[in-house]
């Protein structure tokens, strides 16, 4: 098989298995890209995450146009992005066309409720995985901790946390450095 | 040019919107307001059927107000317009990354911003967490109400992710075994 088609098919796959935000493409993202593939490593979608919630656009388009780009230049950019909303395209479509009260069916409701369920068990999971090659150190750990404290109860935005985060990161090295290295390396 | 139209408002969108897509809501509120291809109680509609329907929520949402306005071929382009931005701004930025990647200073600076990174995915996942397995307030002597087979079948789901051989199957699998589990059991 080609290796666009390929991109587009991988991504399409992910379009098809996303119930919710960018955050719930992860898991799949993880399965796909990272373990069946290897087009990324985690610390890489780590770091696409990071770009990809203080960068114009929505966070499972930036991080589709991310791994295409990295993989396969442009073209492949551009195909992976396309390939992840194509079944939006069709799905939507559909249900706009022939079922506008799809919502508000009972079934549809009670179904919605088990897959969110399963959503939270496996963004868990993932955030897990992640965490064993984001989270190393002292540092690191009190980065994790502090952002997630200042995400989940106090609301302050993404592009601010990021941006101080590689600050600390930054700094943080820079101290390492200047005592004479030590722990890092 | 209603097609035309639709693709540079939405391009806005995809180019204004920073985050998930919650964040394109307001942009589409204007939109209906400006424009009046649609109401707020036609995006209510929307918003509902793009977050229990595959596929990312913003782009659910571009495609059905593409649809509502201008029929399979609006749905098309405003989709093409929300992402059109994203194309762009990302190659650029992975372009620059790939050039600094051996950068001391790009190194120092993701290693900041891994974790940070981590925790807002962390965040995202308590969010729904708190929305799909928590009522806050509710009954009047309760603070919240915890909602127990949601709770049940997340942390089933869970275990199994974590510590048993059926890991290795694709979380599709789980996925579909839980909505069925939420529509047999009337979750």
């Amino acid at each position: 098989m080609s290796i666009y088609l390929d991109l587009f098919l991988t991504f399409a796959k992910m379009g098809v298995c996303t119930f919710g935000g960018g955050y719930a493409m992860l898991p799949i993202l993880q399965r796909e890209v990272v373990e069946k593939k290897g087009w990324a490593t985690n610390e890489e979608l780590t770091d696409y995450y990071a770009i990809g919630q203080c960068t114009p656009g929505i966070i499972a388009v930036n991080t589709a146009t991310f791994i295409g780009y990295k993989y396969k230049g442009v073209p492949g950019g551009i195909l992976a992005t396309l390939g992840v909303v194509a079944p939006s395209i069709v799905i939507i479509t559909v249900i706009a066309a022939f079922l506008t009260n799809f919502a508000d069916i009972p079934v549809v409701q009670h179904a919605l409720v088990g897959v969110n369920a399963c959503v939270v068990a496996l963004i868990a999971s993932s955030v897990i995985k992640l965490g064993k090659s984001t989270v190393k150190d002292a540092v690191t750990a009190a980065i994790f901790l502090a952002a997630l404290m200042l995400a989940f109860f106090v609301g302050l935005s993404p592009v601010i946390l990021i941006v101080c985060a590689g600050v600390v990161g930054y700094v943080a090295r820079r101290l390492v450095k200047l005592s004479g290295g030590g722990a890092e390396k | 040019m209603i097609l035309l139209r639709l693709f540079f408002e939405f391009a806005k969108t995809g180019l204004f919107a920073v985050g998930g897509g919650l964040a394109t809501i307001p942009f589409l509120q204007d939109l209906g307001a400006r424009t009046q291809w649609f109401s707020d109680a036609d995006l209510t509609t929307m918003i509902a059927v793009s977050e229990s329907t595959p596929g990312a929520m913003g782009v659910n949402m571009a495609t059905y107000v593409g649809y509502a306005t201008a029929g399979v071929p609006g749905a098309v382009v405003a989709t093409l317009g929300l992402v059109f931005p994203s194309i762009v701004v990302i190659i650029v930025i992975a372009g620059f990354l790939q050039k600094f990647r051996q950068s001391k200073t790009v190194d120092a600076v993701f290693y900041g911003l891994r974790p940070a990174s981590t925790a807002l995915i962390a965040s995202a996942g308590l969010t729904v967490a708190t929305a799909v397995l928590i009522t806050v307030g509710g009954l009047e002597e309760h603070l919240f109400t915890v909602h127990w087979p949601a709770l049940l079948l997340a942390v089933a789901v869970f275990v199994c992710l974590r510590y048993t051989k059926l890991k290795k199957l694709h979380p599709i699998v789980f996925i579909g075994i839980s909505a069925l589990v939420g529509a047999v059991f009337r979750f």
